[in-house]
């Protein structure tokens, strides 16, 4: 049983780090922006095609059928693709409806959502495609004592952490940081200071998104890619948020985690339940925490 | 954290019709409003004659839908991302009355619509906790639960829906398997749901809504009890989405996931804003445009999903008074 719990755990884990990858980078949006970027799963979607596709497809536009780009390059072209696709909506997009309500925002990112997993349900098939561009080192298992666990989960697992602390620090401990929030607490007083805010909003949504990217690209070879693949994540994603409050980073990562090994333990105890215990969990803190675990929204 | 809009920006963005109306506006309003009532009552009577029943069928559904998520966006400022909850979960409550209990439809519909009277007060209650942005994101993450349930509870048929749902007849009288009875049945209920609606919209408590909508906080200190309002509001709204979503299973004799999926409420949501929302007939317009695109779009499969998509990336930049709100300002008449 216990090792039953501790295995289920490590997957809730691996799932809880995407939560908290995830969620970050909705908070940094939302924090400076304003804006719930509903798209943010389906660019999640895009990072694994991203990664998909630089391994199987660019080889092939350019008639090098043997030629794959694969998972270690893969790694940092895919949330700057990511990125800077995000910043192409930011820019062209969202920039109009900063005057208006925040839930026009929203709705323009469902539709962006929509349009992504339609073109990309038209040329994938919405059925899933392994990627096969896992690196040798990465394959097979460690033995974890209590059970055997793929390498590369392991690996996502480490390599989320990191990115979340990296992100952590940077964002409450250095002078960008520190601009960051300055913007995001009063916005018209950091203009005034000669900082280019509208730059820092471009840049801040594209950095979110590209964190949405690298979760995709983590989750590549653990899922199979497929158009349907952040669509259900998104909701979950949004139902963390609100138990964790958008307010905080720190917020963000630990709710996301702590969500994930909720969902894996609840799969050994009444595995049914498990696709919405993170909702009833909503429901619960909603009514003994309305503003969120972390939140500072009154 | 950047202060939410303040609320004179909120939804209509118009806020011209708080001012005082000129009479000759009013005048104007009243004869176009008249003149709308007319066209509405005469187009359903006389529908069918011209188009097949069952696809006018399945337009006014969605338009009782609409109007009925318009109750929330439109007149009180919520946005309700969970619709389908409603609209999807009431469809299998009315089927299984009518195909497992073997109650008559009428029953079915209604039992469709306590049910999700009962679903909209649980959900408005937990979501009106939170304002702005964040009750968007719980209604949605709530209807998901719904959506779960609709997808393992043994009595749902999981993938394949809640299917051969029988039309059976109406008082023991008119048998609605036949097309013109049970599109005038339909009919009189769309009717029915979009006059409980428009009376609420033009009653006091209709007014308070509105108030709600433009500035809560001055809502809360002239002494309204705003969450109770909302509820309200939200219980009423999901009351008819459900009684819409419970006809839907009668016409179609078929309760399916897809319509309790989030996309739905999503489609609703679309409806409204492509219509106008906050406008009396705007939801209906909206809802005609989008069944008939979907309509003659079947052929192209699913780059429906990404005409949708940018027709609500379009709409949303540049037409957020929708068609009917856009066409009120510039015939200068009120849209309400």
């Amino acid at each position: 049983m216990l090792k039953l719990l501790l295995a289920q755990g490590m997957l809730g884990l691996n799932n809880g780090v995407f939560y908290a990858m995830m969620s970050l980078g909705l908070a940094v949006i939302f924090g400076l922006l304003n804006v719930v970027n509903f798209a943010h799963g389906a660019l999640y979607m895009l990072g694994a095609f991203v990664a998909l596709i630089l391994y199987s497809y660019v080889g092939l536009w350019f008639g090098m059928s043997g030629f794959h780009i694969g998972f270690w390059p893969a790694l940092i072209l895919t949330p700057i693709i990511v990125g800077g696709f995000g910043i192409l909506i930011e820019r062209f997009l969202l920039r109009w409806l900063y005057k208006f309500d925040p839930i026009y925002s929203l709705l323009l990112t469902f539709g962006v959502t929509l349009v992504l997993q339609g073109l990309f349900v038209n040329i994938f098939s919405a059925s899933g495609t392994p990627y096969p561009g896992m690196p040798d080192a990465l394959k097979g298992v460690v033995n974890l004592g209590f059970m055997m666990f793929p390498k590369f989960r392991l690996f996502a697992i480490v390599f989320s952490l990191i990115v979340c602390l990296i992100v952590w620090y940077v964002i409450e401990r250095t002078k960008v940081g520190a601009l960051l929030r300055a913007g995001t607490e009063n916005p018209e007083l950091v203009k005034a200071f000669g900082v280019n805010v509208p730059l820092m909003v471009t840049l801040t949504f594209g950095f979110g998104t590209g964190l949405a990217g690298l979760a995709g690209v983590l989750a590549a070879p653990i899922y199979s890619v497929s158009p349907l693949m952040g669509a259900d994540l998104i909701i979950i994603i949004f139902a963390v948020v609100v138990i964790g409050g958008m307010g905080s980073i720190m917020g963000a990562v630990v709710s996301g985690i702590a969500l994930g090994l909720i969902e894996g333990v609840t799969k050994v105890f009444y595995a049914p339940a498990a696709n919405t215990v993170i909702f009833f969990l909503m429901v619960i803190v909603l009514l003994v925490r309305p503003s969120g675990l972390f939140g500072r929204e009154g | 954290m950047t202060k939410p809009a303040t609320s004179h920006q909120t939804l209509d963005e118009a806020g011209e019709f708080a001012e005082s109306v000129p009479h000759e506006k009013l005048a104007r309003s009243r004869a176009a409003q008249a003149v709308l009532w007319v066209v509405l009552i005469a187009a359903v009577l006389l529908a069918p004659a011209v188009l097949y029943p069952v696809f006018v069928m399945q337009l006014l559904c969605f338009a009782l839908f609409a109007c009925a998520f318009n109750l929330l966006i439109g007149f009180t400022g919520l946005l309700s991302f969970g619709h389908a909850a409603f609209f999807g979960g009431a469809a299998y409550i009315c089927g299984h009355v009518v195909k497992v209990w073997g109650l008559p439809p009428l029953v079915g519909i209604l039992a469709g619509g306590v049910f999700a009277a009962a679903l909209g007060y649980v959900v408005g209650s937990l979501a009106i906790r939170r304002q702005g942005i964040y009750f968007a994101m719980i209604t949605l993450a709530l209807a998901q639960i719904v959506y779960f349930l609709a997808l393992q509870l043994p009595f749902t048929g999981g993938e394949n829906g809640l299917q051969g749902i029988p039309r059976g007849t109406l008082f023991g009288l008119f048998d609605l398997n036949d097309p013109l009875p049970m599109y005038y049945f339909v009919a009189a209920i769309f009717l029915a749901g979009f006059l409980i609606i428009y009376r609420t919209i033009h009653s006091p408590f209709g007014q308070v809504l509105q108030a709600i909508r433009e500035n809560e906080p001055r809502a809360r200190s002239l002494g309204y009890n705003v969450d109770r309002f909302k509820l309200i509001a939200f219980v009423l709204s999901a009351s008819l989405a459900g009684v819409a979503g419970s006809t839907k299973a009668i016409v179609f004799q078929f309760a399916s996931l897809t319509d309790a999926h989030w996309q739905m409420s999503g489609e609703v949501i679309l409806m409204t804003l492509i219509g106008g929302m906050g406008t009396i007939f705007g939801p209906v317009v909206g809802s005609v445009v989008i069944i008939t695109l979907q309509h003659y779009l079947a052929d192209i499969g699913s780059w429906v999903q990404v005409v949708i998509g940018a027709i609500f990336i379009v709409s949303v930049l540049l037409f957020r008074r929708g068609v009917v709100g856009e066409l009120a300002r510039m015939l200068k008449i009120s849209s309400v």
